[in-house]
């Protein structure tokens, strides 16, 4: 007799299935094929963004070997004369790609734009939240969604035709009279400024609608308290409102910064298509986005712009990308439940 | 009692926010008017009908079939994306699928107009054409619609797919039959906000659906004769803006752009009931 004692199994004894192959055995062969369906669906936007950083890069790749570091410290951006009518003729003005002005021109031109969009958009959304009777809110509301779905062609001719002349007349006369350097340029109508402020109207309905979305988040156990203590509705929205949005601000200012950084057409129309670094804040100017689709057409006939359009592109991707990385990640680390007001509760 | 000081900071301040909410109305109403007065001189119903000269009739109908197309590539593939995210999709492969789909949402307009130029008009040799505009602005606005797509589906309480789960049913017709009508609203708010998005963009269009010489036009999927693209609005706008050199030109541009306004205003009203509807269908779930 083989003493072979047969060990007890446990009552429960289902092989051990992983929760993934559990989901398996439940799918019939009909969901078979219509996960693999949106499976393949899920990866087309990551595929789509390799694609696009792939081609990007393999388009920079000569003009980063061709340009070298005066890509990078060169303000000159020349596409030169000659070049780009087919390859007739001899070229008769060597052409200069240098980033620098067109770099200065994107910062600028987006970091003034925020520095209007943002207090003007906190300040809008908490007058729309907070004080705003609730039946005005909605209609209201429609302001900032007439802003964020107009065309930014639009907004190119009214900057051109209607606000840039208004502004020019009735207020940048003035400030430039007052003398303060950098801001005492010959007033035009297009230009630095004009443009910003247009790119600050584009950016404030991103920044107003998440912000009043925030707003609203705000516990009202939160609000309750700050009148039991007698707050002004003012002090209400120092203590309470402001500390519990900030870092969600922070990150919208973040996301609209990189909408700034890329928009391109409004600012085509409205930049006055300088050259250079501008010597007042009315001056001409030039965006890197602005630069490719003004000389797109350009670089048809002309390899060494085409390539360095890319390295422009790639440039402003790598930048955009940052910007837009950066929003979210606060969004991540600092949104959600642990945000500072109702901690001590 | 509340001390003078601190009744004038809150005058102060509450009147700060009034001016703040001045700048963003006061620039709406200054557009809507400036288009229309810049627009009336040609404005007519010819000017809308007719295809000849300045007519915009083939611009309306070429943004109009540039959004059908993004309606249905981008909805397909954005919705099945989203549902993919939101219902198949776990762990690490869900997360990282979700973060590159967000950095996609980051993409410049120009950069994708760019890329399409490169790789669909030359590397494919399509030349301008519709299929290229098509595909440039989905890639721009698919990141919106798989987000709204979703996050809609994960509102969808799991108490119904348990239910569903519990009368046996396949997960397929739990997806049709239930999670897909619930979050229809949410889904259809996001989608129309990726065509509000379309009809206004020119950047990523400009070199893949095409600059277009007034009067020729083609509305050829792929292939088309070299220099004739799709005939748009944001480019009738933009060429009679920068290379009009008739006195009608600025008007023409105008026109155009308050065909935009009126194709965006009536996306705006169609998203405001059906996200009231999506806001309603979210209460309801939330017993």
């Amino acid at each position: 007799m083989t003493a072979t004692v047969e060990r007890p199994q446990k009552p429960t004894a289902p092989p051990a299935l992983s929760a993934r192959a559990k989901s398996r055995s439940e799918l019939t062969s009909a969901d078979r094929v219509i996960r693999a369906f949106l499976a393949v669906a899920g990866v087309i936007p990551t595929a789509a963004l390799v694609f696009l950083a792939v081609v990007m890069l393999r388009q920079a790749l000569p003009a980063i070997s061709a340009n070298g570091t005066h890509f990078f410290t060169s303000t000159k951006f020349n596409i030169g004369v000659g070049a780009s009518n087919g390859g007739y003729g001899t070229t008769t003005v060597a052409a200069s790609y240098g980033v620098l002005a067109l770099l200065f021109g994107t910062l600028m031109c987006s970091i003034i734009a925020l520095v209007i969009a943002v207090p003007v958009s906190v300040a809008g959304a908490l007058l729309l939240a907070e004080k705003v009777p609730a039946r005005f809110q909605n209609p209201l509301g429609v302001f900032l969604e007439l802003l964020a779905g107009i065309p930014s062609v639009v907004y190119g001719i009214w900057g051109y035709f209607t606000l840039g002349p208004f502004l020019s007349h009735n207020i940048y006369r003035w400030l430039s009279d007052v003398g303060i350097p950098w801001l005492d340029g010959r007033p035009q109508a297009t230009g630095l400024l004009t443009a910003s402020i247009v790119l600050a109207v584009m950016i404030v309905p991103i920044i107003a609608a998440t912000t009043r979305e925030l707003i609203r988040s705000v516990p009202t156990v939160s609000k309750e308290g700050a009148v039991a203590l007698g707050l002004t509705s003012a002090e209400s929205v120092r203590f309470v409102t402001i500390p519990y949005v900030r870092s969600g601000v922070v990150a919208a200012s973040l996301l609209g910064w990189a909408r700034a950084l890329g928009e391109t057409i409004a600012v085509l129309i409205i930049s006055g298509d300088g050259a250079g670094v501008p010597h007042s804040i009315f001056g001409n100017f030039y965006t890197m986005a602005a630069e490719i689709a003004g000389d797109l057409d350009a670089a048809l006939t002309d390899p060494s712009l085409m390539h360095t359009l890319g390295e422009i592109g790639l440039v402003l991707l790598v930048i955009t990308l940052i910007t837009n990385f950066a929003g979210r990640l606060i969004t991540q680390r600092f949104g959600g439940v642990n945000l500072p007001v109702g901690a001590g509760l | 009692m509340i001390s003078m000081r601190r009744r004038m900071t809150g005058f102060a301040f509450w009147g700060f926010c009034v001016l703040a909410f001045l700048f963003i109305a006061a620039p709406s109403i200054s557009i809507i008017e400036s288009i229309i007065r810049q627009a009336a001189p040609v404005l007519s119903w010819s000017l809308l009908t007719s295809s000849k000269g300045n007519g915009l009739a083939n611009a309306i109908l070429g943004s109009l079939i540039l959004l059908l197309g993004v309606l249905i590539v981008a909805g397909i593939i954005g919705v099945a994306a989203g549902t993919y995210l939101a219902e198949y999709a776990t762990g690490r492969p869900r997360r990282l699928l979700r973060f590159f789909s967000e950095i996609l949402a980051g993409m410049p307009s120009i950069v994708i107009g760019y890329i399409g130029y490169v790789s669909l008009v030359v590397g494919l040799h399509w030349q301008f054409s519709l299929a290229a505009g098509i595909i440039a602005l989905s890639v721009l606005v698919l990141p919106y619609i798989v987000k709204t797509t979703e996050v809609s589906l994960m509102q969808v309480p799991t108490a119904l797919r348990e239910a569903a789960s519990g009368l046996g049913m396949p997960r397929w017709q739990t997806l049709r039959r239930i999670l897909i009508p619930t979050a229809l609203p949410g889904i259809s708010s996001g989608i129309i906000v990726a065509l509000a998005i379309s009809t206004g963009e020119l950047a990523p269009l400009l070199f893949t659906a095409g600059p277009t010489l007034n009067g020729s036009a083609s509305f050829a999927l792929t292939h088309t004769n070299h220099g004739i693209g799709l005939p748009y609005l944001t480019d009738v706008v933009f060429f009679n803006q920068t290379q009009g050199e008739t006195a009608q030109s600025p008007h023409i541009a105008a026109a155009a752009g308050l065909v935009l306004l009126v194709i965006l205003i009536i996306l705006i009203v169609l998203g405001r009931i059906v996200s009231q509807r999506a806001r309603r269908q979210t209460a309801r779930m939330a017993l």
